[in-house]
């Protein structure tokens, strides 16, 4: 048993390889989760750790409340947030620790199949599941059945209603969803989506409870967290850490830049944050009043040299290629945010009226998609003019800074051979 | 037409997936669409009465109009 105050909770005793089932067993006790789950996790006040922060007994609660004969549970490892790279070190670590977490909740809410998705680019990601699954199948063929999905690797694959898309029709686009909520279906069978790192948590949760899980972070945030550290940074690693733990204590123990311009929290669907709240608790509703969410756990740290208009503007690009191409404001609108933004960095002609029309489109794009992906770009669009206004003024009057000329860049995009590359299964 | 409720909320709501931008909806029901600088309508967000009959003509005219089949009329009480 791990004690409720000590931090390794998700990386503890990790080691370079995946444990196997008995080592598991030896390190977080054998599972057999507790009573009454759904209350603990109530109690427990535990969040998703897939971006949006909803309370997981609630999404839980709700799936449980369906009536119906089949039911899945949904475990979404697909990370496709190129800065993160918390599930990938989750699989490789604990694996089991995941499938615990899916098993319970697949008892909780009466699920008999377990679709677990790793995007298909992550080859040692997929290697540790297949091992993990095939353990437990070998051990024992009673309770729910466990398959291995791989969808491909691109950004919007891994929203909920993609990757429900993917496993009831082989196609990895968003699904139009008019009310909320909404149940997502795999046939008939209404579906429980969560992210790997949340049912980690749960697998913690069902053994140890909910006022042991309360015993690190806020009231509010209760537990620890998985935070990827990129950008000015000796090596980019992920770590765990308590939530409400100030920034600058995460970017010491990081070893990034100790006084950067600005961090990007939260993914690339996120915000920007200026350097000088450096002494912000990391945790959400200390967060919250400056615009900015924990998220998908990333933080880019941006140093002083960069130019915070052109990183932006290369996320931009990347999130406007990553679009699933399904909805005109968001196939035709974020491209042109990104051809905005790039008339703002480098002027060429009217960049006042360039700056105008960007601050226009973002209005008109919010909201219109089927998925969150637009209203994602439209925040860190957002949050750059905002976090970076004096650079804007300077590049706008064609005194561009020199960390714009710089060829070295902090956010990391995987790169694509053509920049219009664009499969879709 | 039979008899209409005249109480109560309507939005017109677009599935952007299936709408590819024809327009129709912007002339078939003017008072509730505009188009943005690519086609794509913009809808009016905010609840109408559904005693606005002249609106709600429209939005059923949209709704039929679509060629995509994209529009409907999301019809809720007032709370
Ligand atoms: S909003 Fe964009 S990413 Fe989402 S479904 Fe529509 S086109 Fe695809
Ligand atoms: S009429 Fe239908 S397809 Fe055409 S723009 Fe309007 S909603 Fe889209």
């Amino acid at each position: 048993m791990i004690e409720s105050s000590t931090l390794p909770r998700l990386m503890h005793e990790a080691s370079s390889r995946p444990l196997s089932l008995a080592q598991h067993e030896q390190t977080f006790a054998a599972a057999t989760p507790i009573g009454s789950l759904l209350e603990e996790l109530e109690a427990s006040g535990l969040a998703g750790r897939g971006g949006a922060g909803f309370p997981t007994s609630v999404k839980v609660r709700f799936i449980h409340d369906q009536r119906s004969l089949h039911k899945y549970v949904v475990v979404n490892a697909m990370e496709g947030e190129p800065a993160s790279h918390k599930d990938q070190s989750l699989l490789n670590t604990h694996p089991h620790l995941v499938l615990d977490g899916a098993e319970y909740l697949a008892g909780l809410v009466g699920a008999k199949n377990i679709a677990v998705c790793v995007a298909r680019d992550n080859r040692s990601g997929i290697n540790a599941m297949e091992r993990a699954i095939h353990e437990r199948a070998r051990r024992s063929l009673r309770g729910p059945k466990l398959d291995l999905h791989t969808p491909p690797q691109r950004y919007v694959a891994g929203e909920e209603s993609a990757l429900t898309h993917w496993l009831d029709d082989n196609e990895s686009l968003p699904q139009f969803r008019r009310t909320r909520p909404h149940v997502l279906r795999i046939g008939h069978a209404p579906v429980l989506v969560q992210n790997a790192e949340t049912l980690a948590n749960v697998a913690l949760i069902g053994r140890f409870g909910a006022s042991w899980y309360r015993g690190l972070g806020t009231s509010n945030s209760p537990g620890s967290t998985l935070v990827s550290v990129s950008g000015a940074v000796a090596h980019p690693i992920v770590m765990e850490t308590e939530l409400g733990t100030p920034l600058r204590t995460i970017l010491n123990y990081a070893d990034a830049d100790s006084d950067p311009q600005a961090l990007l929290l939260g993914g690339y669907g996120g915000s920007w944050l200026s350097g000088e709240h450096l002494d912000t608790p990391y945790c959400n509703e200390e967060l919250a009043p400056l615009g900015v969410s924990v998220g998908a756990g990333v933080l880019v740290v941006l140093p002083r040299k960069a130019c915070g208009i052109v990183e932006t503007q290369r996320v931009v690009q990347w999130m406007a290629n990553e679009s699933a191409r399904q909805c005109g404001p968001c196939a035709f609108g974020l491209p042109a945010l990104a051809d905005g933004l790039r008339h703002v960095a480098r002027p060429t002609g009217d960049a006042t009226l360039a700056l105008q029309r960007l601050e226009e489109r973002c209005d008109v794009i919010k909201g219109r998609g089927a998925c969150h992906h637009p209203d994602g770009v439209v925040r860190l669009v957002r949050s750059a003019l905002q976090v970076f206004e004096k650079d804007v003024a300077r590049h706008v009057q064609g005194d561009a800074c020199k960390g714009s000329l710089d060829s070295r860049h902090y956010a990391a995009i995987p790169q694509l051979e053509r920049a219009e590359e664009l499969v879709w299964e | 037409m039979g008899v209409r409720r005249r109480t109560g909320l309507f939005v017109l709501q677009v599935n952007p997936i299936l709408c590819d931008g024809f327009g129709h909806c912007a002339e078939l029901a003017p008072e509730l669409v505009t188009i943005d600088e690519w086609g794509y309508p913009i809808i009016r967000t905010a609840p109408v009465s559904l005693s606005d009959t002249g609106a709600y003509q429209s939005a059923r005219y949209a709704e039929r109009g679509c060629p995509r089949q994209a529009l409907r009329i999301q019809r809720f009480n007032e709370k």
